[in-house]
């Protein structure tokens, strides 16, 4: 079978894997394992298929007719396409083993069966978007998934806030997907086929606004600032499985959308690559200041998305410059860091949402402040957690330093560009990466500080028990991931470059120097974690044969009895970097100072606030309904009014078409 | 070559502590004081790693692993460092990024080992390290990119080698403001005054000193040890950049290098003894108007 | 020589940065006397043998009278006289206000070449300069609370205007010059009895209470 029809059948088997839940509803256990089971064996099936791609295999397509104009099964597997399947196939597979004792479908009232069949039409939906080589039924695989991606994040149905958040979500997929309709329409119709294929090589002039259309309707989906409003409340309320799955891989379909899309045109303008530059450049700095502030786990983890997400837009932004200069550096360097940063992402992130869904599975809570000391009662989860931790914030030798660096590189080898280049100013992108990575990683000194170490702040932490293995088992695979990327980086490089030159549209051997510069360097990154291991081998040894003089109790300074309760909160840790973000946090400060000689109570709480989301959209949708309502009530019950409605808009969109069309 | 690698790292090893030593001494006799012989951090050492190690009951491997990885990231960083303009050991371009994520890999394992024990100062030290430290790294981001330029060269061999003179020919004052930008933060990053005060004892005050309060032994000594190799990492960069004077021969430039070493030393001392500790809240403007100079100085090398 | 020249002006940027982040009102009158100090270096050293030798020296020198000798010696001993506070008191605080005048440094220096400009760049950092002379001039009047740090920014915005002028010295008769630096002068007299006025007015110089003076 073709990698292409491989990737079919995978496809297929993940779409279907929940129907087993369904079928076995007499007994959930064994539908949920059935289900897992198929979601394996569908993830199995798209490496297979991936794989011959990326090792240099020739592109594979597969097309199948429905006698329906313009519409067609058509598939096409490209190395970009086997970058993001990888992913989008072994994450749900992953969380689906973890599911089984997260959210065991046996235990009564979790509707786990229908969240099984969703769960998979997801991921089954998500592959079908990354292959799919047709736009309408790229369209129709963008609409499951958002509806997929609806039902899961309700999958706690009596949660307010799991409701709220669901409603959300729905809103901006579809004012995203309606973005999508206009443009696929726009360039369907003036192509004449709304075949992918037929698509390469349309102009860019002229053509500002269908890249307007395509940042919008893929932004939203990705969550690049300012289009970021939905996504902390879905994914912390969604299920943890579920949340690393949303959170990991399907904001990525935006990703891959913004790149399948500028990969159509034929020598986009700078600008559009700035734009990218500028707006991941936010989305980075701001999705981590945000996360800083959050006392919610989950919804930490959510705005770190918004960062990675960031750091990716930034590395394709890198790419689309380098193309409008005919720069090989900066394309490959751009685009190996965004994809790589994809997949990487994919996998840290998935870590630490499953990371996530264990400490609230053992604890019950996901306030940062009324955890702490899970070390002791949890050692798997926290070193697992810990592996996580220090990818995200990029440190190496993990594989977030991988990608990060990779574009750190791009943007700095656009130093040998000449003076009075503006372009030059790219590399302000490196020092931008440098701050949002060290604000990462205090960020999650923050999580793992208050969640795993110290002491139990509250008593649900003190009771808190290890996950078992089959939660245990889908982290330590993805944290091995995360290792052995960050260890051999170079090996990745050649399937970068191929994947890089089919996106832009030049030969490999163009790309070669740049490619042959990133082997290099990436095959030194190796060493030095070699050496780092040596170094730490020796510090050990060092350390090892002198024995302990026995154990005490933490030095308080003077203090003869500190009680956890003294122990530094996670706000107060985060609270140099809050205050210096409060331009951009715009926190809820209730202050009840301690007044007179004998204070009574004095209170004082802070709670960031989604800009874009509270101050912005929700009262301007309030006002809009509140004036709509209006009109409503006037005419309600009232026929001739509400005839009268339909002939004043009738003539207005006359007098349009005569006047001005 | 093999003689003159193991000299190298020989270097890297054994000098750090003696530059310390010189800061402690020039803080003395500016105060009026004998002050610690030159060579009281070896001592130090010394008796700290043959001492035994007292743990709280509320650690785990994690505070065990801080100085130890805190320890090898910080080493490890150094074998990218070229001493006395030759090249370093490990050079390829891009080497500059991982160099200062290196130094931040030590900084996360120092802090979560800080977390570890529960105490609220220690929590209070690592949160203003790594908050300082998210000022300080896009500083030194900006000045390696300036270096970077300057040099058109992608690695700190390059930026710091033979292209460096002609650099400070064509962009003398580019160079002279991420000079001083890249003082400030080799100040910040060491936790020197003014940013913070190593010889205090007032917890309340302290950023570096506070998260390491419960080491002790070998432990201590690493992190000391440590201390004084990542001042050293951040003296060959600074006198690299200003006082790249051209000594011909590598023995000769190798002396030369450790004489400027001292100087950087003696200046740090003179900063010290010259400077009252800034207030918390005014160390976040200095880390971030060396960003804006350094940021100058690459707006200066683009146009 | 041209060497110096580029280190004077970004000496001049540097000040105005500094400016930005200083706290002290005693430094941020010095930076100022410093930075017309530099000016009328700027304008010696821009002197090359085509210019009007003679012109060029009395504007250096009427300049490093005015402004670097005999302002910043009214200014302190305003500040001596009404025990004002020495701090600067900002109403945007000292990280952003460095922030917005880096991002004036980098959009004059990086964009200013494609200004139109009426003669011919006498060098290559002026008019960026000028520019973010002015620019910081401005954050300095509309961010500080007192009207000691406020005249200081209307110094700077003249500073920065008169980076300008050096563009035009060959067209400017000197008289007008002079007139400029008097006029500067002039203000910053009657600046100083406003101040002296508010201050006893109000046991301050806080201009926000100024804003009570409704009818």
């Amino acid at each position: 079978m073709s990698p292409a029809g491989l990737a079919l059948a995978a496809t297929v088997l993940a779409s279907a894997s929940g129907l087993g839940g369904l079928a076995l509803h007499r007994r959930p256990a064994l539908g949920q394992r059935v289900s897992a089971a198929l979601l394996v064996g569908g993830a199995l099936l798209g490496i297979a298929a991936a794989l011959p791609v990326l090792l240099g295999g020739p592109t594979s397509l597969l097309r199948i007719d429905w006698g329906q104009p313009h519409a067609a099964l058509a598939l096409r597997l490209d190395p970009l396409a086997a970058f993001f399947l990888v992913p989008v196939l072994s994450v749900p597979a992953l969380g689906a083993l973890y599911g089984l004792a997260y959210w065991p479908q046996a235990e009564p009232g979790r509707r786990g069966a229908r969240l099984q069949a969703w769960y998979g039409v997801l991921a089954g939906s998500m592959a079908a978007v990354v292959l799919a080589d047709n736009a309408l039924l790229f369209l129709f695989a963008w609409e499951v998934m958002a509806l997929g991606g609806f039902f899961l994040v309700r999958s706690d149905a009596d949660r307010k806030d799991a409701q709220k958040a669901s409603w959300i979500y729905l809103a901006a997929a579809h004012v995203g997907s309606f973005a999508l309709f206009a443009l696929f329409a726009a360039v369907g119709g003036a192509r004449g086929s709304f075949d992918f294929a037929a698509w390469a090589a349309l102009p860019a002039t002229g053509a500002g606004w269908l890249a307007v259309l395509a940042l919008v309707g893929f932004g939203i989906k990705a969550g690049i600032v300012p289009l970021h409003f939905w996504l902390p409340g879905a994914h912390a309320a969604a299920p943890s499985h579920v949340s690393a799955v949303m959170s990991g891989v399907l904001l990525k379909t935006g990703v891959y959308g913004l790149l399948r899309t500028a990969g159509f045109f034929e020598a986009p303008p700078a600008a559009w690559g700035g734009l990218l530059l500028v707006l991941g450049g936010a989305s980075g700095v701001l999705g981590v200041a945000l996360a800083l502030a959050q006392h919610d786990l989950k919804r930490l983890l959510a705005y770190h998305s918004v960062e990675n997400i960031g750091i990716i837009t930034m590395g394709v932004g890198l790419a689309m410059v380098g193309r409008s200069l005919g720069d090989p550096e900066l394309v490959l360097l751009g685009f190996g860091g965004g994809v790589l940063h994809v997949v990487n992402h994919a996998l840290f992130k998935s870590l630490l949402f499953l990371g996530a869904g264990s400490v609230q599975h053992a604890t019950g809570t996901r306030d940062l402040e009324r955890l702490g000391g899970l070390a002791r009662a949890m050692p798997w989860t926290a070193g697992l957690f810990l592996v996580g931790a220090a990818a995200i914030s990029g440190l190496p030798p993990l594989n977030g330093f991988v990608s990060e660096w990779l574009v750190a590189l791009g943007a700095v080898s656009a130093l040998d560009l000449p003076a009075f280049d503006r372009a030059a100013f790219v590399v302000l992108v490196a020092p931008t990466l440098a701050l949002v990575g060290a604000l990462a990683a205090a960020c999650f000194v923050k999580v793992q500080g208050t969640v795993f170490l110290g002491n139990p702040r509250t008593d649900d932490a003190a009771r808190a028990h290890e996950s078992p293995r089959a939660m245990l088992v889908p982290m330590a695979v993805l944290a091995a991931a995360c290792v052995s990327i960050g260890l051999l980086p170079s090996l990745l490089v050649p399937a970068l470059s191929r994947a890089a030159a089919a996106w832009a549209g030049v030969p490999v051997e163009r790309l070669a120097p740049a490619a042959g510069l990133a082997a290099g360097s990436a095959g030194m990154v190796s060493v030095v974690a070699s050496v780092l291991a040596g170094a730490l081998l020796l510090a050990w040894l060092a350390r090892r044969r002198l024995g302990s003089a026995g154990a005490s109790t933490t030095w308080g300074c003077g203090y003869a009895y500190p009680t956890p309760r003294m122990a530094y909160t996670g706000s107060s840790f985060a609270q140099i970097l809050n205050h210096g973000f409060r331009w951009a946090l715009l926190p809820r400060v209730r202050l009840a100072p301690p007044r007179g000689i004998f204070p009574t109570g004095a209170r004082f709480s802070t709670e960031p606030r989604e800009a874009v989301l509270d101050l912005a959209l929700v009262p301007a949708v309030r006002d809009y309904v509140q004036a709509t309502s209006r009109i409503r009530r006037l005419v309600a019950g009232r026929l001739h009014l509400q005839a009268l409605l339909v002939l004043a808009t009738l003539v207005a969109m006359l007098a349009w078409r005569l006047l001005w069309w | 070559m093999i003689l003159r690698a193991i000299f190298q790292i020989g270097i890297l090893l054994v000098l750090p502590p003696l530059l310390l030593g010189v800061v402690n001494r020039v803080k003395s006799v500016a105060a009026g004081r004998t002050g610690p012989p030159l060579l009281q951090l070896y001592s130090d050492l010394w008796k700290l790693i043959r001492k035994d190690v007292v743990y709280s009951r509320t650690t785990t491997w994690v505070f065990r692993a801080g100085p130890l990885v805190g320890l090898a990231a910080v080493a490890t960083a150094g074998t990218m460092l070229p001493v006395a303009g030759q090249p370093a050991l490990l050079a390829f371009p891009g080497d500059f990024v991982l160099f200062a994520y290196l130094l931040a890999l030590a900084r996360f394992a120092t802090a979560l080992a800080a977390l570890d024990t529960g105490s609220s100062f220690e929590g209070m030290g690592a949160a203003r390290e790594v908050s300082f430290a998210s000022m300080a790294e896009p500083a030194l981001f900006l000045v390696l990119v300036v270096m970077a330029r300057a040099t058109a060269s992608l690695s700190l061999s390059g930026m710091l080698g033979p292209a460096l003179a002609p650099a400070w020919k064509a962009a003398a004052p580019a160079l002279l403001l991420s000079a001083i930008a890249l003082f400030v933060v080799a100040l910040a990053e060491n936790s020197r005054i003014p940013v913070d005060d190593p010889n205090t004892h007032l917890e309340l005050t302290m950023i570096h000193e506070v998260m390491v309060l419960d080491h002790s032994g070998p432990e201590l000594a690493f992190i000391l040890y440590g201390a004084a190799i990542k001042l050293f990492l951040f003296g060959a960069l600074f006198v690299r950049l200003v006082a790249d004077v051209g000594v011909a021969g590598f023995w000769a430039a190798e002396v030369a290098f450790v004489v400027e070493l001292v100087g950087f030393a003696i200046l740090v001392g003179l900063v010290e003894s010259g400077m009252a500790r800034l207030r918390l809240t005014r160390v976040p403007q200095m880390l971030v108007g060396a960003s804006v100079l350094s940021v100058f100085a690459l707006v200066l090398l683009l146009r | 020589m041209g060497s110096w020249t580029d280190i004077a002006f970004i000496l001049v940027v540097v000040l105005d940065l500094f400016l930005l982040a200083s706290s002290r009102l005693g430094a941020a009158i010095r930076a100022v006397a410093l930075q017309g100090a530099l000016l009328s270096l700027l304008a010696v050293l821009l002197t090359s043998s085509g210019h009007d030798v003679g012109h060029m020296l009395v504007v250096a020198g009427g300049a490093f009278l005015i402004k670097a000798l005999l302002i910043p010696w009214l200014m302190f001993r305003a500040i001596r006289e009404m025990a004002i506070r020495r701090e600067m008191e900002p109403l945007v605080g000292y990280v952003p206000s460095i922030l917005l005048g880096g991002l004036g440094v980098v959009l004059s220096f990086a964009f200013s070449r494609g200004l139109p400009l009426p003669t011919r760049e006498m060098h290559p950092f002026l008019v960026p300069t000028a520019l973010a002379t002015v620019w910081t001039g401005l954050l300095l009047v509309v961010s500080r609370r007192k009207a000691v740090t406020q005249v200081l920014g209307f110094l700077v915005l003249e500073n920065g205007v008169f980076v300008f002028g050096l563009l035009l010295t060959d067209f400017m008769p000197v008289m007008v010059e002079a007139g400029v630096l008097l006029d500067l002068l002039a203000a910053v007299f009657v600046m100083g009895i406003v101040m002296f006025q508010i201050n006893r007015e109000f046991a301050s110089l806080d201009t926000d209470a100024l804003s009570s003076l409704r009818d």
